[in-house]
C-alpha cells in the first residue's frame, strides 16, 4: 500500500476518541479478553449516537480500528438499514477506513442481533451492541448481589426464567438473549442474537466482543472458546427451525426473517444475512420467489 | 444444663443429649450509641422451636438479623453446627461458604411474603427456586416437588404459576413457607410469619407450621410479639427488654409464672375476649 500523504496524522487521534479513552477500553478489552465472559467495567463516554443504537459497539470498534482495517456493520443480519449504513458510514469517516458488505472481506464486523451465516476465521473480530450485559438482571436488580453471584458462581436463579418458559410453554421458549455458560465458569448474555446463533459463539476461530454503552461494561469470548447453552435435563436447548427454505436464494439452513408483503396475508421468507443471501442467489441458486423485487434492494451504496 | 456440651465444640454424635445446632455467646449489635441487642448468648438443639419475645424495638430482629447472618455483629459469636465444616463460627466462614451454608441450610420466613418472593416470576418458580440454587437441572422431577410442596401448605396446585401478586396475603405466605422448606433446611428463621394476617388466616398458617415443624423435626428460631403464637409454636422462650434478655425458659414456665416484671407485664397485657 503506498503512503498517503497525510500519513502521520491518521494515527493521531483517529477514529473519533482521543487517545486515553481508547487506551482506556483497549485495556478493558484484554480484562475482559482473560477473564471469558467477565463484564469488565469500563469508562463509557458519550457518543453521536443516543444510548440504545450501539454506544457500546462503537467505542469498541473505535478503540481497536487501525487505517487498514477493512469494516463491515450489520444490523439484524442486513447490512442496508438505517443504523448500519450510519454507523458504516461514521467509521468510513473518522477512521478513514475501507468499508464492505463481504464478511470474508471484513476485519472488523460490528453486529446487532446476528452472528453472520458466513463462518468467521482468525484474524476477524466480531462486535456485539449490547443493550443489558447482565443475565441475571431481569431476576434481580441488585447490582451487588449479581456481582457476588458472578463471583460465587451461584447461577441457579437463572434457570428460574427458563423455568418460568418451560411452566408455560411447555418447552424453553425464549429466543433471544439466550443464557450461555463461558468455560464453565461465568455466566454470559449473548446480547439479543437468536439463540439460533448461539451454537456459533463455541469454537469460533474470531475474536467476539460484546459492548454495553449505557451499561458501562465489556465482556468478550476469546477464539476457541467453550459456550454452553443453559438448558435443563429434561428439556435440552433446541434452535429454531423453519417450515420454509429462503424465497430468494433456497437457503435451508439460514436464519429467515418473515416479511409481510401486502395486506392480504401475502409473505416470503427471506435470510435476515443479507450479505449470505445475495452471493447465493450470485452463485446460481434461487429460492421460490426468486427475482422478487426486494432483491433489487441489496446492493444499496454504502 | 449445658456445661457439658460447652465443653465440646464439635458436634459429636452418639451423645444422650444433642450437641448444639446453633450457639450464640455474648451477642451485642449496636448501631452507633444506639444498642440493638446486648449480650445474648443461648443455645439451640435440632428439632427446637426457640420463641423470642418482646415489645417493638426491644432488639428482636436486630438479634434475629445478626444470628442469621444478615448483620456482622459487634461483639460476640454466633457458632452452626454446618454440615461441611462442623460447629463454626458463621461469621468467620468466607463469604461464598456462608452464602453457601445459608442457601442449603436455613430458611428464612419473611414477615412481609413480598420481601420473601421473587414477585416476578410465578409461585411454582418460587418455590422451585431453592432446588435449583442447590444444583437441579431437571424440571420435571422440581415441578413434581413444587406440586407436593404446594400441596403440604394446603395450596391450589392449579395455581403454580399464577403470580405471587394474584394470591391473598396468607396464600403468599404459604408459598414462602414452602419455599423455605422445600430444599430440606435443618434451621428456619421466623420473622413475624404470622403478622399481618387476619385471625383466623393466622390460626391456619400456625397450626400449619407447628404441623410441618413437628413432622420435619425442624430447628425453628421465631420471633414475635404475639404471645398466642408463642405459646402455639415455641418451646423455649427468649424474652427480651431494651436489648437485653431479661428472661428465658420453657415456654409454658415463661408465660405462666413469669419472673421478670417486664415478663409478667407483657403476659397481663394479653388482650383477653
Amino acid at each position: 500500500m503506498t503512503a498517503r500523504p497525510n500519513e502521520p496524522e491518521r494515527y493521531y487521534n483517529y477514529a473519533y476518541l482521543d487517545e486515553q479513552t481508547k487506551r482506556m477500553i483497549r485495556r478493558a478489552i484484554l480484562k475482559a479478553l482473560a477473564i471469558p465472559g467477565y463484564q469488565a467495567p469500563f469508562g463509557s463516554r458519550e457518543m453521536p449516537v443516543p444510548y440504545g443504537w450501539g454506544t457500546g459497539g462503537i467505542q469498541l470498534t473505535a478503540a481497536i480500528i487501525g487505517p487498514d482495517d477493512v469494516y463491515k456493520c450489520i444490523d439484524q443480519g442486513a447490512d442496508d438499514t438505517t443504523n448500519a449504513v450510519s454507523i458504516r458510514r461514521f467509521f468510513a469517516q473518522v477512521a478513514d477506513v475501507a468499508t464492505t458488505e463481504e464478511t470474508g472481506e471484513a476485519t472488523i464486523i460490528q453486529t446487532r442481533h446476528r452472528i453472520p451465516e458466513k463462518g468467521l476465521t482468525e484474524g476477524q473480530v466480531l462486535v456485539f451492541q449490547v443493550p443489558q450485559p447482565e443475565p441475571l438482571r431481569g431476576l434481580e436488580a441488585r447490582e451487588t448481589e449479581t456481582r457476588a453471584m458472578h463471583a460465587y458462581e451461584e447461577y441457579g436463579l437463572q434457570y428460574v426464567s427458563l423455568y418460568e418458559s418451560v411452566a408455560a410453554h411447555g418447552y424453553i421458549a425464549s429466543t433471544v438473549g439466550y443464557p450461555t455458560m463461558i468455560e464453565e465458569r461465568y455466566l454470559m448474555s449473548p446480547s439479543p442474537i437468536p439463540k439460533f446463533d448461539n451454537p456459533k459463539l463455541g469454537q469460533n476461530p474470531a475474536i467476539l466482543l460484546f459492548g454495553a454503552g449505557r451499561e458501562k461494561r465489556i465482556y468478550a469470548v476469546p477464539p476457541y472458546t467453550n459456550v454452553r447453552s443453559l438448558d435443563f435435563e429434561d428439556h435440552p436447548f433446541e434452535t429454531q427451525t423453519w417450515e420454509e427454505d429462503c424465497a430468494l436464494c433456497g437457503a435451508q439452513e439460514s436464519y429467515l426473517d418473515e416479511v409481510v408483503l401486502d395486506d392480504s396475508g401475502e409473505r416470503m421468507f427471506v435470510c435476515s444475512d443479507s450479505n449470505f443471501c445475495a452471493e447465493r442467489r450470485a452463485a446460481g441458486h434461487a429460492g421460490p420467489m426468486a427475482g422478487h423485487q426486494l432483491a433489487a434492494l441489496d446492493k444499496e451504496p454504502a | 444444663m449445658d456445661a457439658d456440651v460447652m465443653t465440646r465444640p464439635q458436634a459429636a454424635s452418639g451423645m444422650t443429649q444433642a450437641a448444639p445446632l446453633l450457639r450464640v455467646t455474648d451477642l451485642t449489635k449496636s448501631y452507633g450509641h444506639v444498642v440493638g441487642c446486648r449480650n445474648v448468648s443461648f443455645e439451640l438443639r435440632p428439632g427446637e422451636v426457640l420463641g423470642i419475645v418482646g415489645e417493638s424495638g426491644s432488639g428482636k430482629t436486630t438479634l434475629l438479623n445478626a444470628i442469621s447472618g444478615k448483620l456482622p455483629p459487634s461483639a460476640g459469636k454466633v457458632e452452626f453446627d454446618t454440615s461441611r465444616f462442623g460447629l463454626t463460627d458463621i461469621y468467620g466462614l468466607n463469604e461464598p461458604d456462608r452464602r453457601r451454608m445459608q442457601r442449603e441450610e436455613w430458611g428464612f420466613v419473611h414477615q412481609n411474603p413480598r420481601d420473601g418472593l421473587r414477585m416476578r416470576v410465578s409461585g411454582g418458580a418460587n418455590v422451585a427456586e431453592p432446588l435449583m440454587n442447590l444444583g437441579n437441572r431437571h424440571y420435571g422431577q422440581m415441578r413434581a416437588a413444587t406440586i407436593e410442596w404446594l400441596e403440604r401448605v394446603e395450596l391450589d396446585t392449579r395455581r403454580i404459576d399464577d403470580k405471587p401478586r394474584n394470591f391473598s396475603g396468607g396464600m403468599q405466605q404459604r408459598i414462602q413457607v414452602a419455599r423455605n422448606l422445600i430444599h430440606g433446611p435443618r434451621l428456619v428463621f421466623m420473622d413475624e410469619p404470622t403478622g399481618g394476617l387476619d385471625v383466623s388466616v393466622q390460626a391456619r398458617l400456625l397450626d400449619l407450621l407447628r404441623e410441618l415443624v413437628r413432622d420435619l423435626g425442624l430447628a425453628v428460631i421465631i420471633v414475635t410479639h404475639d404471645m398466642a403464637v408463642a405459646r402455639l409454636m415455641a418451646d423455649r422462650l427468649i424474652v427480651m427488654k431494651n436489648g437485653f434478655v431479661v428472661e428465658t425458659g420453657l415456654t409454658d414456665q415463661v408465660l405462666d409464672d413469669p419472673q421478670h416484671p417486664y415478663s409478667q407485664l407483657l403476659v397481663s397485657s394479653v388482650l383477653q375476649i
